[in-house]
């Protein structure tokens, strides 16, 4: 299948190379480990297996048939048809790293258009070409601190309302590393929207504070008195965002932030079981040097015209080997282009108008639901964006399961990540939501509970 | 290329001047050449540090190489030179003046001895 | 060329996608955190379309033309994948949506951890990892973790061979391994005395790349992964140059303990400019415990009537979760594809063609080129671009004279272990013609670098660009276009 070898080009090739056979070109792989009988399915044709893979995707329930409430990180926005077509150009997609910059300048151009959205976006200086996810962009922010004080501060704070998958992840990453300590996510510091516990942790072997904004649970918090407080220790913040959020929010860059990094699904990436996304990672310009992953720099070409090029590659991997802060070596390349043409056929109109849609949707969602009997909203003194928490009577597992059965897939339940939040559901709300289905949400929630 | 007679120098390319327990300490114009346009100086010492020989100075970059550059004798860390943070190219254009990078109050100046002579650093690089 | 920015394209009031007016009541954004201005572009929706047309078309690309770049496996996309993954029933699922109704997703990853632990040899697999380097680092944290459950804490050191790839070294430094380069041999293998004189009980691992990044198989191969074990340490395999191997050999039944897959390199997802990547993770029986969270796995066995129920498990002594979700899930429905279409006849004949194409290349440009390691090659090769009697003309050069030929430059100045290295890699879906047309054009270059040196020392000449100056741009740093922030 796709090699297109006859016969006679075998021929042709064999007797060039002196051989009789192509097997004799693995002779240098020891005898009783060659050719193994491998357990595999039987090949099919191309027309069988479009045919298979329709028949695997048919055993999902997606949200194309099912009302989906699910956030929680992923979010399910509207795609504008021009970003999946132009993804599609193959001259795009089967185009490799631009590492030869006379033939990538599409490429570079258009990671050059990235970083400047997302530095305009978040209020940075620098961003760079993007790490894997948002969970891994915060494990790398943990990183650039730990270098960033020469591994001599040893406290990591991170905010309990900072998404538990990016905790997770970074923890992943340190995990051999018995002198760092993340600290600050406990339930005893808890999730209070004032942080006073969790400011009183910032000292002098602080290395980094990393707060998400708006936080997991939605809620839109002022981080002043914490960034003042840790720049009063010499620590760095780094603040995970929505990027969609960040279309009506004061960017971090105002706020403070030395870091801001953030999951980019919600910029024109399907949903996609949970990838491929990218994780955007934007700092100040002190922190400029101490950025890992690709960059692209401005630049112009023997004849003096504009050009494009990698640039500050020499703090890479493949330069630095052993030395080298991250072991990075790709970028999220195809989803930052989605990410570029999503926000730039939005524009700064379009783009807003997403963002309040969530905001006034999710609002009007609250509301409602706030009505349901046997619901409550929580953290009500506290502004949101478009995700918010609901306290129900009954056990979420039950209401989920109720709601399933008229096809709703009705949030997260807070209680799996947080035995504080038992029977909370977090409900997300995006432009493609109509009134209507909250409504039929609300109604079914009221049914059940008369039930 | 200069190879200063009043130096002694480290195969890994670092010059070292000693005065009055004191060491100025660089990298060679063989270095500078070998690394081209330097683009960027981080030092990961301050000041009043205690260092042992070995132990890494900090990093230089140029557009196409990253270099480390090592203490090649133990000590306190009187100084650190802030100018080539900001104009790098100093270390292109005067590696052995305007270049240097740190001063050490040396601790133990029997370490001096094994590092090589301007002669022996010359047939050195030219070897390679 | 000169393309302007979509920042430049922009005129005030100018729309492109608008989203429908509210169907709810209007409520004040939160006080004290509205924004004063978004700078984003305003251009029309046609605008974009062209703009971002234009700057693909100045992109070289394996649909536009030969892409011989060696570890990087170029080979055909099939278009195939693209649509697959699409299918609204797979893109369209939301990663926390519960486990009985995304059955059909959790198949495909369990099928696909069994099919790719299939081809390695091994006993299973994570699909987390997000690209090759992930993967390394995957790996790197298991063997931590297996010696400290062991109670080895003084395995510290990791065996790296001098031609590895940036990424092994720099991914054992984040994990806290102590680096221990690794000599080569003068056929290109691992040097056995100098591994032998560095291996006790301090020793993790060693990280190898096999076939290695000299595009050859090592012939000791078998005898360097029982000296790592005898003395205790697991070996790690670097899985950038499987597709020399599909359905040839089995890493995991001639020793490897873990070894990573790079699906954009050797299962055909497409490399999308410099990602996404995927970079699933094998292992042998002994490191199952450790694999990341979760995998998936069967969580009810079928019967006649009904499918297995499928969902996400905790491996027991996981190292814990090292990606949001469950990694690159639409480039695992490619993969899955791809694969499935190949079956183990299909898979075997790519690795073969691959490899008969690499040698036929390598036989026709020996003469011309020094090639450094004169032995049968695997899927790629390594040549010296330089000459002796040419002082003058480097393998940049070479490399860049390629373009103005319409073929993308071979890797250059890796592996660091040959000078002015040329590191070439053909593919299985590359036809005798276009082999043909590579290697006359690479003779009639090593000509000209005799005849008419500066046509390479200025190339390229008909590319978007000429070489671009690398230096100004890493002095001058111009990374965005807006001027505020």
């Amino acid at each position: 299948m796709f090699t297109p070898h006859t016969q006679k080009d075998v021929e042709v090739m064999l007797t060039s190379l002196g051989i009789e056979k192509i097997e004799d070109l693995f002779s240098v792989i020891p005898e009783k480990f060659r050719y193994p009988a491998l357990n595999l399915p039987e090949q099919l044709t191309e027309m069988e297996a479009a045919a298979d893979l329709e028949s695997i995707a048919s055993a999902n329930g997606s949200t194309k048939e099912l009302l989906s409430f699910l956030g929680a990180g992923a979010y399910d926005h509207y795609i504008p048809a021009a970003v999946d077509n132009l993804l599609q150009r193959g001259e795009w997609y089967t185009a490799y790293t631009p590492y030869q910059p006379e033939v990538s300048q599409g490429t570079l151009q258009a990671i050059f258009e990235f970083q400047s959205l997302i530095c305009q976006l978040t209020g940075m200086a620098v961003c760079n070409a993007s790490h894997y996810d948002g969970a891994t962009a915060a494990a790398e922010a943990a990183i650039l601190a730990d270098s960033h004080f020469r591994g001599k501060r040893k406290k990591f704070l991170v905010s309990r309302a900072v998404n538990p998958q990016y905790r997770a992840v970074m923890r992943t990453y340190f995990r051999p590393h018995d002198d760092i300590q993340i600290l600050g996510d406990d339930q005893e510091t808890g999730i209070d929207a004032d942080m006073a516990k969790f400011i009183g942790l910032i000292d002098k072997d602080t290395a980094l504070v990393l707060v998400q904004y708006p936080d997991f649970f939605g809620r839109v918090i002022d981080y002043k008195a914490l960034i003042d407080a840790a720049h009063a220790h010499g620590a760095l913040v780094a603040v995970a965002t929505n990027p969609t959020a960040l279309a009506l929010l004061t960017p971090p860059g105002e706020l403070g932030a030395d870091i801001v990094i953030g999951e980019g699904q919600p910029l024109g990436m399907p949903l996609s079981y949970g990838g491929p996304y990218l994780g955007y990672f934007a700092v100040t310009e002190d922190l400029l040097r101490k950025i890992s992953g690709r960059l692209v720099g401005q630049t112009t070409d023997m004849d003096g015209n504009l050009a494009y090029v990698l640039t500050l590659t020499a703090r890479e991997q493949h330069i630095r080997r052993g030395k080298a802060t991250s072991n990075i070596c790709s970028n999220q390349g195809l989803m930052t282009l989605a990410a570029t043409i999503y926000m730039t056929v939005l524009g700064k109109e379009g783009f807003k108008e997403v963002a309040n849609l969530c905001y006034q949707k999710a609002h009007f969602a609250a509301d409602q639901l706030n009505q349901v009997d046997g619901y409550q909203l929580a953290f009500a003194d506290t502004p949101f964006f478009h995700e918010f928490v609901v306290k129900s009577e009954r056990p979420v597992a039950e209401v989920l399961e109720w709601l399933r059965e008229h096809d709703i897939l009705g949030g997260y339940d807070l209680g799996q990540d947080y035995p504080e939040l038992e029977n909370h559901l977090m409900l997300a709300v995006t432009e493609k939501i109509s009134r209507e289905d909250i409504e039929f949400l609300t109604a079914v929630l009221e049914e059940e509970y008369h039930d | 290329m200069k190879y200063p007679q009043e130096l002694k120098y480290l195969s890994t390319d670092e010059w070292v001047k000693v005065e009055d327990g004191i060491a100025t300490i660089g990298i060679t114009d063989y270095a500078q050449d070998a690394l081209s346009d330097v683009v960027y100086v981080e030092f990961e010492i301050d000041p009043d540090d205690e260092v042992s020989a070995g132990d890494s100075i900090g990093t230089i970059e140029s557009v196409k190489a990253a270099a480390e550059v090592h203490f090649p004798v133990s000590g306190t860390v009187l100084e650190v030179n802030e100018e080539v943070v900001d104009t790098p190219e100093i270390l292109n254009q005067e590696p052995y003046e305007g270049g240097w990078l740190v001063k050490v109050q040396v601790s133990d100046e029997s370490e001096l001895d094994a590092l090589m002579d301007a002669a022996a650093y010359e047939a050195y690089c030219q070897d390679r | 060329m000169t393309e302007p920015t979509i920042f430049e394209m922009s005129s005030p009031g100018r729309r492109g996608v608008k989203m429908p007016v509210s169907d709810v009541p209007e409520v004040a954004l939160p006080k004290g955190f509205e924004r004063q201005e978004l700078n984003f572009p305003e251009i029309s929706e046609l605008e974009a379309v062209r703009h971002f047309t234009r700057l693909s078309q100045l992109n070289h690309a394996i649909d536009t033309g030969f892409y011989p770049l060696g570890s990087c496996t170029m080979k055909y996309n099939p278009k195939i994948n693209e649509a697959t993954s699409r299918i609204s029933g797979f893109a369209n699922t939301h990663p926390l949506q519960p486990e009985d109704t995304v059955q059909g997703n959790l198949y495909l990853m369990y099928e696909l951890q069994k099919m790719l632990a299939e081809i390695g040899g091994f006993a299973g697999a994570t699909l987390q990892p997000a690209a090759g380097a992930h993967g390394e680092l995957v790996g790197a944290l298991m063997i931590h973790a297996y010696h400290k459950d062991r109670g080895d804490h003084q395995r510290v050191r990791m065996l790296i061979p001098d031609s590895a790839h940036g990424t092994n070294p720099a991914t054992s430094a984040m994990v806290g391994f102590e680096i221990v380069p690794l000599a080569t041999d003068a056929r290109g293998n691992v040097d056995l005395e100098n591994l032998k004189s560095l291996v006790d009980d301090r020793l993790a691992g060693l990280m190898l790349t096999n076939p290695n990044t000299l595009g050859l198989f090592d012939e000791n191969v078998e005898e360097v992964i029982k000296i790592v074990h005898d003395a205790g340490g697991l070996v790690y395999g670097d899985g950038a140059n499987m597709n020399a191997i599909l359905g040839v050999t089995q890493p995991g039944k001639i020793g490897f303990d873990i070894l990573h897959y790079n699906l954009h390199k050797t299962f055909s997802t497409p490399h999308g400019g410099g990602g996404p990547g995927s970079g699933p993770v094998m292992v042998a029986e002994r490191l199952l415990d450790f694999l990341p969270d979760p995998v998936v796995g069967i969580i009810e066995e079928g019967d006649d009537e009904n499918p297995p129920l499928y969902g996400l498990v905790s491996p027991a002594k996981t190292i814990g979760r090292i990606k949001a979700f469950h990694g690159h899930f639409g480039i695992h429905v490619r993969a899955f594809t791809y694969i499935s279409m190949l079956g183990a006849k299909g898979l075997r004949d790519a690795a073969e063609k691959a490899v008969l194409n690499a040698n036929y290349m390598q036989e026709k440009l020996k003469g011309s080129y020094t090639l450094p390691y004169d032995r049968s090659c695997m899927h790629e090769f390594v040549l010296e671009g330089f000459w002796d009697d040419v002082p003058g003309i480097q393998a940049l050069d070479i490399a860049k004279r390629l373009i103005d030929y319409g073929i993308h430059p071979p890797t250059n100045y890796f592996p660091l272990i040959v000078k002015e290295a040329l590191m070439i890699e053909p593919t299985e879906t590359e036809n005798l013609e276009t082999l043909d047309r590579f290697v006359e054009v690479m003779l009639k270059i090593a000509e000209e670098a005799r005849t008419q040196p500066e046509l390479l020392k200025n190339a390229p000449h008909h590319a978007p660009i000429k070489r671009a100056d690398e230096l100004k741009a890493a002095k001058e740093l111009v990374l965005r276009c807006y001027p505020k922030y």
